[in-house]
């Protein structure tokens, strides 16, 4: 087993600051800076191209592949698109409030890549209480949609935002559970140490934890299948229905920078980061955040989705024991056997793994009944 | 196949209980006073033999000196078929008994009926224009309507 | 017991009240024009009140000015997803009215056209109820690939692809092309395989299980008083299909059989419809054998003046049983002309199928109906 010794601080430190920067903190903060956002933009147009075009192979048709070859300028396309339409607010909508929520949607969203390492030790932060910032961070973005569901005077967004949160929240918990279990095997709250703690990937150790993560992410930024929050078939786009011109586009892109965020988190925590033999690392952090991003894509264009009470009752009562038999299991394995070499533990999770999902999925019924009115 | 009845050998067997609601009996269909729809239509329905449980389709034919109303009913079990007719004789506020508390299925035709050609139905439980709005005036249906200013 | 106080604790319930939401008439699930004004208690409904009219034409005022030919392409445009099966009935009518015959041939190309385009149909109901319940339009263009193999084969003989005012009195307008028939029979033989390929992506998916079992559920007795027809009447029990009950044209001489639910509810609904889609594939395999020489259209007067009289005609249409209603007083038009709508009718229990479910399978029962709002509102 990896073991290392518990080296939390008490107190948040600056320790890991490069020391031969000119200009000292000020100067590696604005450089930083503009990489994450540049960084955050071009992903995002990336991504948006790339999963109009995997959707369209996933459906046996062609993507988009009119505007430029391959399609590679379409998203180009669709940014000049949204940023030029008009502005609409509606007449009774809470006017500051709606103004708002676009804004305080993204930024957590942003404040996110400051503590996601590129490569060895290039992050804006090196926090020694990394994955606790992501934590609460991107817990506020829940805030955000809620304000644009109810700030636009429309049944239809107030039933998506009400959703919305309702998700949010609830899967919050058997996300922060299976971090909590990587968190002790590594002994250390920073990105950088997971990532150098991981000879082996964590996605082989903690196979359970990773499937956990996975699904909670995926709830966390309103992807099929939980998507109902913005369901197109049911409230027409849920909190999203009032938003035109650049608030849209700020929406839009906290949807796809949330996901590029969630990849890049996986990657790290899972997927051993920037690390991998032969290539340079920050091309490896890349495929790494690719892969998870088809991954994404995979499963959106296959599988239906939720309803409410279904995502409610998975939440509750699937993820969250599975969660907590997780970390169970691995403090056991923490405590009893911390010398122990990786491969027999790695087989033991994968067949505890196996065992526990088609366990507990026999027991547990999605369906919600009928109501009497 | 299934067979269309004729309508004297129903008349035959109405005749014991609905003699006066019958008014006329032809080779395919039955023609019966408005005011015994109801009850003749009952008994269509429930009797063994003859259990027409199915309302296929309601029609209304405007001839100009009355209304008809026309009704293809089904037996699912015996996989036999009926016509039954009536007709209404008012021009200015027609009303004809409804079938709704028998058949659930003529709910929506009944309004469509009385939205397109204005016959009213007693007994119906939401009877109002289906098609047409709220406010709009005459019935487009009928053979005098004018298509208007 | 001893020395335990009961703290009585008063729980101050949280006030709520309904609030009424219009799903429609623009709304990208109800598949037409279609309003539903429910009243909802957070996501549960309690009251759900259709309101139809929005694409009302009055096709059957309007089919009273024209000949009896030309509302031939009127009855087009009453399902117009699945248009092959409205001119049928129509036809079948007023040949009834004037006595015209229909030579063999011309029996058989209908049965063929009228089983295309039942596939078709359900291919586009299947799919957009997958697109209702979130898959995101995947398991809707698999389908619609085959649906345009169907819709190629129908551009060969009418030249339309999706009007196609192909039936005539007496027959049918045009005989099918020399492509026509090895087109037909490649798809054909790999259509089995495709409706495999759907059951491969959907029927055990545990999402769509537990989206559709026991949801939005319509018992026999009920099914029945409604008058509902079609894949609706068949998922709830009911073993009543016109094409083995009354048939007509040349079906009694084909073998298949009718895949019947038994539960009412939106899973059987859709399996009902897969599964007829394998039943059409056999009726056309029987159909190509069997398929006559001859001439397709008997000669009909141009100005066709039919006798005084009524004649009803119906067929089983993919929705459900379609029939038309005409009165004649020998004229050149008809006096009446009254087109029952199967979509219509099997709306009718909305309202028990609904109520008490929540705002998510509302969609899902409403679309697992499969109604066309040409034929509801005509």
């Amino acid at each position: 087993m990896i073991a290392t010794t518990p080296s939390l601080n008490s107190e948040i430190s600056l320790a890991a600051l490069p020391p031969d920067w000119p200009g000292s903190f000020w100067l590696h903060w604005l450089v930083f800076a503009v990489i994450i956002i540049v960084f955050v933009l071009a992903t995002v147009i990336v991504f948006i191209w790339l999963e109009r075009r995997l959707i369209g192979r996933f459906q046996v048709r062609l993507g988009p592949n009119r505007a430029g070859p391959f399609g590679l300028l379409q998203p180009i396309a669709d940014v000049i698109k949204i940023l030029t339409k008009e502005d609409l607010v509606p007449g009774k909508a809470d006017k500051l409030v709606f103004w708002l929520a676009p804004v305080v949607a993204f930024t957590p969203v942003l404040m996110i890549f400051a503590v996601v390492p590129f490569q060895g030790g290039a992050l804006l932060a090196d926090l020694n209480i990394g994955i606790l910032y992501i934590v609460a961070i991107s817990s506020v973005v829940s805030i955000g949609v809620f304000m644009a569901g109810w700030s636009s005077n429309n049944k239809y967004s107030l039933i998506g935002a009400m959703r919305d949160v309702a998700q949010l929240v609830s899967y919050e918990i058997p996300l922060v559970l299976s971090i909590a279990a990587i968190v002790m095997i590594t002994g250390s709250l920073s990105l950088t140490e997971i990532v150098e703690a991981q000879n082996v990937p964590y996605i082989v150790l903690q196979p359970l934890g990773f499937f956990i993560f996975f699904v909670a992410a995926l709830a966390e930024i309103n992807r099929t299948p939980f998507d109902l929050v913005e369901a197109d078939s049911e409230i027409v786009a849920g909190f999203n229905i009032e938003y035109s011109g650049t608030k849209f586009a700020t929406l839009f892109l906290t949807e796809y920078a949330e996901a590029v965020a969630i990849s890049a988190i996986i990657a790290t925590i899972f997927l051993g980061g920037w690390r991998g033999p032969l290539l340079p690392p920050l091309l490896w952090f890349l495929i790494k955040l690719f892969a998870v991003f088809f991954l994404i894509v995979w499963i959106r264009s296959t599988i239906p989705r939720l309803r409410i009470d279904q995502v409610m009752s998975f939440a509750w009562k699937f993820l969250l024991p599975l969660a907590l038999i997780n970390l169970l299991i691995t403090s056991i394995q923490i405590v009893f056997w911390p010398e122990a070499s990786v491969w027999p533990v790695v087989l033991l999770n994968l067949a505890m793994v196996a065992t526990l999902v088609l366990f507990w999925s026999k027991f547990f019924k999605l369906g919600g009944r009928r109501i009497e009115v | 196949m299934t067979i269309a009845l004729s309508g004297s050998k129903i008349a035959d067997k109405l005749k014991e209980q609905f003699a006066e609601g019958i008014v006329e009996v032809s080779r395919d269909s039955l023609l019966v006073k408005s005011e015994s729809l109801l009850d003749i239509a009952s008994f269509l329905k429930t009797t063994p033999g003859l259990n027409f449980d199915y309302l296929s389709c309601i029609t209304a034919v405007d001839y100009k000196e009355y209304f008809e109303l026309v009704y293809h009913l089904v037996s699912l079990k015996h996989n036999h078929s009926l016509l039954i007719k009536t007709r209404c004789y008012q021009r200015v506020e027609p009303v004809v008994p409804s079938l709704v508390s028998l058949w659930r299925g003529a709910d929506f035709q009944e309004r469509e009926i009385f939205d397109l050609m204005g016959i009213s139905f007693d007994g119906h439980p939401n009877l109002k224009r289906i098609f047409l709005w709220e406010g709009f005036d005459g019935h487009p249906l009928r053979k005098d309507y004018n298509y208007g200013t | 017991m001893t020395g335990i106080h009961c703290v009585r604790i008063t729980i101050m319930a949280l006030k709520t009240e309904p609030f009424v939401i219009n799903l429609g008439p623009l709304h990208p699930s109800t598949h037409g024009v279609f309003r539903m004004r429910a009243t909802l208690d957070g996501e549960v409904i309690i009251d759900i009140e259709p309101v139809f009219g929005y694409l009302h034409r009055g096709i059957e005022k309007l089919a009273e000015t024209r000949t009896y030919k030309q509302d031939i392409p009127l009855t087009d445009r009453l399902d117009y997803v699945a248009s092959m099966s409205n001119n049928l009935p129509y036809v079948m009518a007023v040949e009834k009215l004037a006595g015209i015959q229909v030579p063999e041939r011309a029996e058989y190309l209908r049965v063929i056209m009228a089983e295309l385009q039942r596939i078709a149909s359900h291919l586009l109901a299947v799919g957009s109820l997958a697109n209702d319940l979130g898959t995101f339009f995947t398991p809707f263009m698999y389908m619609f690939r085959e649906r345009e193999k169907i819709v190629d084969l129908f551009e060969m003989v009418s030249g339309q692809r999706l009007l196609y005012n192909y039936m005539r009195f007496g027959g049918v307008s045009h005989d099918i092309p020399d492509e026509f028939l090895p087109a037909l029979e490649k798809f054909a033989n790999r259509m089995p395989g495709f409706i495999d390929e759907y059951d491969q992506l959907l029927a055990e998916n545990e999402i769509l299980l537990a989206r559709t079992k026991g949801v939005g559920i319509l018992p026999k007795k009920l099914a029945i008083n409604i008058s509902a027809s079609g894949p609706v009447l068949r998922a709830s029990g009911v073993k009543w299909d016109i094409r083995k009950a009354d048939p007509h044209s040349v079906y009694d001489r084909f073998e298949f059989d009718i895949p019947t639910g038994s539960a009412g509810d939106c899973y059987d609904r859709y399996r009902v419809r897969i599964e007829e889609m394998r039943q059409c594939v056999r009726i056309i395999k029987q159909a190509m054998e069997q398929l006559p020489q001859g001439k397709v259209l008997n000669k009909v007067p141009l100005r066709l003046r039919p006798p005084v009289g009524e004649a009803y005609a119906h067929i089983e249409a993919p929705k459900g049983e379609l029939g038309f209603y005409l009165v004649s007083d020998n004229s050149e038009e008809p006096y009446r002309f009254h087109i029952r709508a199967p979509s219509l009718i099997n709306l009718t229990a909305i309202r028990e199928m609904i109520i008490g479910w929540k705002l998510a399978d509302a969609i899902v029962t409403f679309g697992s109906i499969d109604i066309c709002l040409g034929e509801v509102d005509r």
